[in-house]
């Protein structure tokens, strides 16, 4: 029972980071996967902010779920987003002020993310509290995961050096390149251009998969 | 009176063109790459979007200054801006369908789009941490209303032809869609010196 039920989480969790990715399957939530991802350091800040944004706000409304009338849900929900948004916003704030200073705008945007809204709405406020939690810890994984590698190559590329949080208020900066890098990849065009390769590589990856999948042994 | 007028002109050419919402700042991105598939549609989706804008912007503005500031309660301005653009939304969705129902029934799956969208968010945040005043956020709202307009027609007239094009397997779709925004985005980088604010 105990085993069957710790599968089912790890799926969960498993499927917002591959099946149900938010931003390179479902194509949402893409705003900041573009706008925060010139440099590793930040990516790595707003994946978090929005892991923790999704799973508060999953254990909230599934701990509300039984007491919120069907008609005002949405209203409630998006209360629900933005008292979390805003909380993390004020810790961003106080904690990491240099960061918040370039991401600010972008995190207090997370309300507006469909990705959020919708996993309340098809998740959480039909599910109890622990596979509530497992779902939005899987996407919002999937979401850090995703703007880590997108910001890991525009750093990489765009900079030629990568810079690592160590803590709340260091970090590590390595270079690899010496040389002029390409300048465009941290410019605007090319967040765009990463995101779009990297999506394209992802199909490719899947299709590959499933192709494997169909003409496997049997 | 004159600088007045030179500055609400630079404000719109600024939103518009240099600070494009779409292409520099990167806000509705889920709402560019979702409606600009067909040019009629990003039309509707253009026109519903300024006017929703303005509004909110004006109505965000005066709730802003006249409630939040004497109170000292700023920090709660998110909820309050989605409060006041969930509303609006819900308002003008009734309002639509009895006085024009012809017009409900073009625009009205917008509208509902529009309540998720982070641009109508980031008009009233931007306009108040710059400290626009009324005139000036109204403009702001227009200018990035044409923007989002231009962005989307561009977008859209690109996207029309693509359905034609022999695009590799893997890059179908989305992820052509980004390539070609990027394309944009460098060409727009050009108006990156036109004025300074």
């Amino acid at each position: 029972m105990s085993t069957s039920s710790n599968t089912n989480l790890g799926e969960l969790i498993l499927n917002g980071i591959v099946k149900e990715n938010t931003i390179f399957k479902l194509a949402l939530s893409l705003c900041p996967s573009i706008a925060v991802t010139n440099s590793l350091k930040n990516g790595i800040y707003m994946g978090f902010a929005v892991l923790f944004v999704q799973v508060m706000v999953n254990i909230t409304i599934s701990l509300m779920r039984n007491i919120i009338q069907a008609k005002v849900r949405l209203p409630i929900f998006m209360l629900v987003i933005s008292g979390w948004v805003t909380v993390t916003q004020l810790l961003m704030a106080a904690f990491v002020p240099d960061v918040y200073a370039k991401v600010g705008l972008y995190i207090a945007l997370i309300v507006a993310f469909a990705s959020i809204l919708a996993r309340a709405e098809m998740f959480a406020s039909k599910n109890s509290i622990l596979p509530s939690m497992a779902d939005g810890l899987g996407m919002g994984i999937g979401f850090l995961f995703a703007l880590t590698t997108i910001s890991f190559f525009r750093e990489l590329i765009g900079k030629g050096s990568l810079t690592v949080p160590t803590g709340l208020a260091t970090q590590h900066v390595f270079t690899f390149i010496n040389t002029k890098p390409l300048l465009i990849m941290i410019l605007p065009a090319g967040g765009f251009l990463a995101v779009g390769v990297l999506m394209a590589l992802f199909n490719w990856i899947n299709a590959r998969y499933a192709a494997k999948a169909a003409h496997g042994p049997h | 009176m004159n600088s007045e007028f030179t500055k609400l002109l630079e404000i719109i050419i600024s939103a518009s063109l240099i600070n494009n919402f779409v292409f520099t700042r990167f806000l509705g991105l889920c709402i560019f790459f979702g409606v600009s598939k067909k040019m009629e549609t990003a039309v509707g989706m253009s026109i519903t979007f300024t006017a929703v804008m303005m509004i909110s912007a004006a109505i965000s503005w005066v709730i802003y200054n006249a409630v939040l500031v004497p109170l000292e309660i700023t920090f709660l301005e998110i909820i309050v801006f989605i409060g006041i653009i969930a509303g609006l939304v819900q308002v003008s969705d009734t309002i639509m369908r009895k006085v024009s129902p012809g017009l409900y029934y073009k625009l009205g799956i917008y509208l509902a789009l529009i309540s998720t969208n982070c641009i109508i968010l980031a008009v009233p945040l931007i306009s108040v941490g710059e400290k626009y005043s009324f005139i000036q956020t109204l403009a702001f709202a227009l200018g990035s209303g044409l923007g989002f307009a231009l962005a989307l027609i561009i977008m859209a007239s690109i996207r029309e032809k693509l359905e034609l094009a022999d695009v590799p397997a893997p890059f179908k779709g989305l992820p052509m869609a980004f390539i070609i925004t990027s394309l944009i985005a460098l060409a727009f980088t050009g108006f990156s010196g036109l004025i300074t604010l």
